[in-house]
């Protein structure tokens, strides 16, 4: 080996003086993964995605989901997606970035979703997490949750839960806190 | 001349190995002074981690006669790391750790040489140690001939992650009141501001808040150190099992460079748990990697267009790819789906492939799709090397027209 670098430190001294190479940006594992995850999308009409930095970075990307069914009927929902180098061994890190009234989404956009964090499997894939999200809107559940109000509100009082939904939906005060329309 | 009686006596230990013939050698092994001459001359050595491990590393690898090392961290020396972080003392707390480890060692290394000039493009040969506790492992990887890193990345065990909302309402032990404070009671209270884990104010922050809340809940056992621990991953560690572990690499990095021994082949674990156990596994490469695979050969005319070569991946029979969307370094040429990127990437299809990847005469892309084998439909991702026929003669004419 100690042959190999020798032989390489002349090469390298040669192609100093020829000229500075370009570098080339080398695909991490993940990048590729991620790349198949996305070409093989098989998205509802609810849910849109967009990519802030262009089509070649697809690491950071938002997807926005409008429900067609359930409480949140015609609200417009952005998430943001965050997707690590070592991706899929870790979950994209996943926010709510429209502020909602929702048991399993606190105010800060931290989302309550099983698939995202303990039940993270490599097998799972970014159109999992999107179905899941979308199911979070269809089925919203007081037994996991982040936004204890909203929960309890859902659990003990289903019709003020949905009223509390439609105000907050269409911008307004729900108890001491503000949300922005969103429908 | 003095100076090379001064060298004798220096690597006394080091010309046993590398100034005699032995059975166990490298092919390609050539005992003598030359040798240990140009370990220190050529080899250049990269230490990634200036830490537990990386301390003995420094200190083991300089003592071993490489000359040529190099050192990267990016965190800063904390009071807990003295213990066994021997490079660094009370008044570097604070201070970066690559800097000081470097510094230390050029102090009693005197030969050090501190040329940082990269090599590029060449085989990197990697020697990676890890320690947690009384377990560690040292292992060795040549690209080409031993599994890549990315090959066994499943070895990683699975990092513990806790419900966000069992944290938020059900807490039942220390560590969820700290992930609590730390993931959301952080957000709802900074709101923008992002939490830094090496600075001690948030820190102390976060370990107030978990008392509070353990206290809410009746909960015992958060402490400062509990807090970090969990915060930052860390895992408690010992000295005596980093001082083996990096005996281990500096060993399997002298034999890699020099062929005065074979290599370890190619996973060692080390054991010191109950009595002391040490074990060798040889891995083995993952054929389908998708970084150090082969990658299916293709062979094409400079002309073919995008289009044509989705089309030709259809009916290659050892392919079968329909809908294929194709990946070039760091370039989406063409996506299939989401719509956005389908429309973003369409103009693409009637380009000639060879345009496309920069006129490279030869070089790797990634393609997705659905292959159909036996009937079945299923998703795949290939890597593919694709050979541009005449093309090295065609590369300069066409550069210099601008086709």
């Amino acid at each position: 080996m100690i042959r190999l670098f020798k032989v390489k430190e002349k090469q390298r001294e040669l192609a100093e003086n020829a000229n500075g190479g370009v570098p080339i940006k080398k695909q991490t594992a993940g990048e590729l993964r991620l790349h198949k995850d996305i070409s093989e999308l098989n998205l509802p009409s609810s849910c849109t995605m967009t990519f802030p930095n262009g089509k070649d970075n697809l690491m950071n990307f938002e997807v926005s989901i409008r429900p067609d069914e359930g409480y949140y009927l015609g609200g417009t929902f952005l998430f943001s997606f965050q997707v690590s180098p070592i991706y899929p061994h870790e979950a994209p890190k996943v926010k709510c970035k429209t502020k909602v009234y929702h048991p399993n989404i606190d105010l800060e956009g931290n989302v309550c979703l099983n698939i995202l964090r303990e039940d993270w499997k490599p097998v799972l894939s970014i159109n999992t997490i999107i179905y899941g999200l979308y199911h979070l809107f269809t089925e919203p559940n007081w037994e996991d949750p982040l936004n204890h109000d909203a929960a309890a509100v859902l659990r003990d009082n289903p019709k003020m839960f949905e009223s509390n939904v439609r105000r907050a939906l269409s911008g307004g005060y729900v108890g001491q806190t503000f949300f922005q329309r969103c429908i | 001349m003095a100076e090379s009686t001064v060298h004798q006596s220096r690597s006394r230990d080091l010309d046993k190995l590398l100034l005699r013939p032995g059975n166990l050698v490298a092919p390609t092994f050539e005992p003598g002074a030359q040798l240990r001459d140009d370990l220190q001359e050529y080899a250049r050595i990269l230490v990634v981690g200036a830490g537990g491990l990386g301390c003995e590393l420094l200190k083991d690898l300089a003592l071993s006669g490489f000359k040529n090392l190099e050192v990267i961290d990016m965190d800063r020396i904390e009071v807990t790391n003295l213990n066994r972080q021997f490079l660094f003392r009370l008044e570097d707390v604070g201070k970066p750790k690559a800097e000081v480890a470097a510094r230390r060692v050029m102090e009693r290394v005197s030969e050090y040489d501190s040329d940082d000039k990269p090599i590029e493009e060449t085989v990197k040969p990697m020697v990676d140690g890890g320690t947690e506790g009384f377990k560690g492992h040292a292992r060795v990887i040549i690209p080409g001939s031993t599994p890549c890193f990315e090959c066994t990345i499943w070895l990683f065990p699975p990092q513990v992650k806790f419900p966000l909302c069992t944290l938020a309402e059900t807490p039942r032990t220390a560590a969820h009141c700290i992930e609590y404070a730390h993931l959301i009671k952080w957000d709802e209270v900074h709101s923008g501001k992002t939490f830094d884990p090496d600075d001690p104010e948030h820190m102390k922050w976060v370990y107030t808040e978990a008392v509070k809340r353990a206290e809410l809940f009746g909960i015992q056992g958060v402490t400062y150190s509990l807090t970090q621990g969990v915060v930052k991953n860390i895992i408690p560690a010992i000295a005596s099992t980093n001082a083996i572990v990096s005996a281990a690499c500096t060993l399997e990095t002298l034999k890699l460079v020099s062929g005065c021994s074979k290599t370890l082949s190619n996973y060692l674990t080390y054991n010191g748990v109950e009595g002391l156990h040490i074990k060798v596994t040889e891995f083995v490469k993952d054929k389908d990697c998708l970084v150090c695979g082969p990658g299916v050969l293709l062979e094409l005319d400079t002309s073919v267009t995008l289009q044509k070569f989705i089309d030709m991946l259809e009916e290659h029979p050892k392919l079968l790819l329909s809908k294929a969307s194709v990946r070039h370094q760091a370039t989406n040429l063409y996506m299939q789906a989401p719509q956005v990127l389908e429309e973003m990437t369409r103009s693409n299809l009637n380009l000639p492939l060879f345009e496309l990847m920069g006129k490279v005469p030869r070089d790797i892309v990634h393609v997705t799709g659905t292959t159909s084998r036996d009937g079945k439909k299923a998703s795949c991702l290939r890597k593919l090397c694709l050979v541009f026929k005449g093309a090295d003669a065609v590369t300069d004419q066409d550069m210099a027209v601008g086709a």
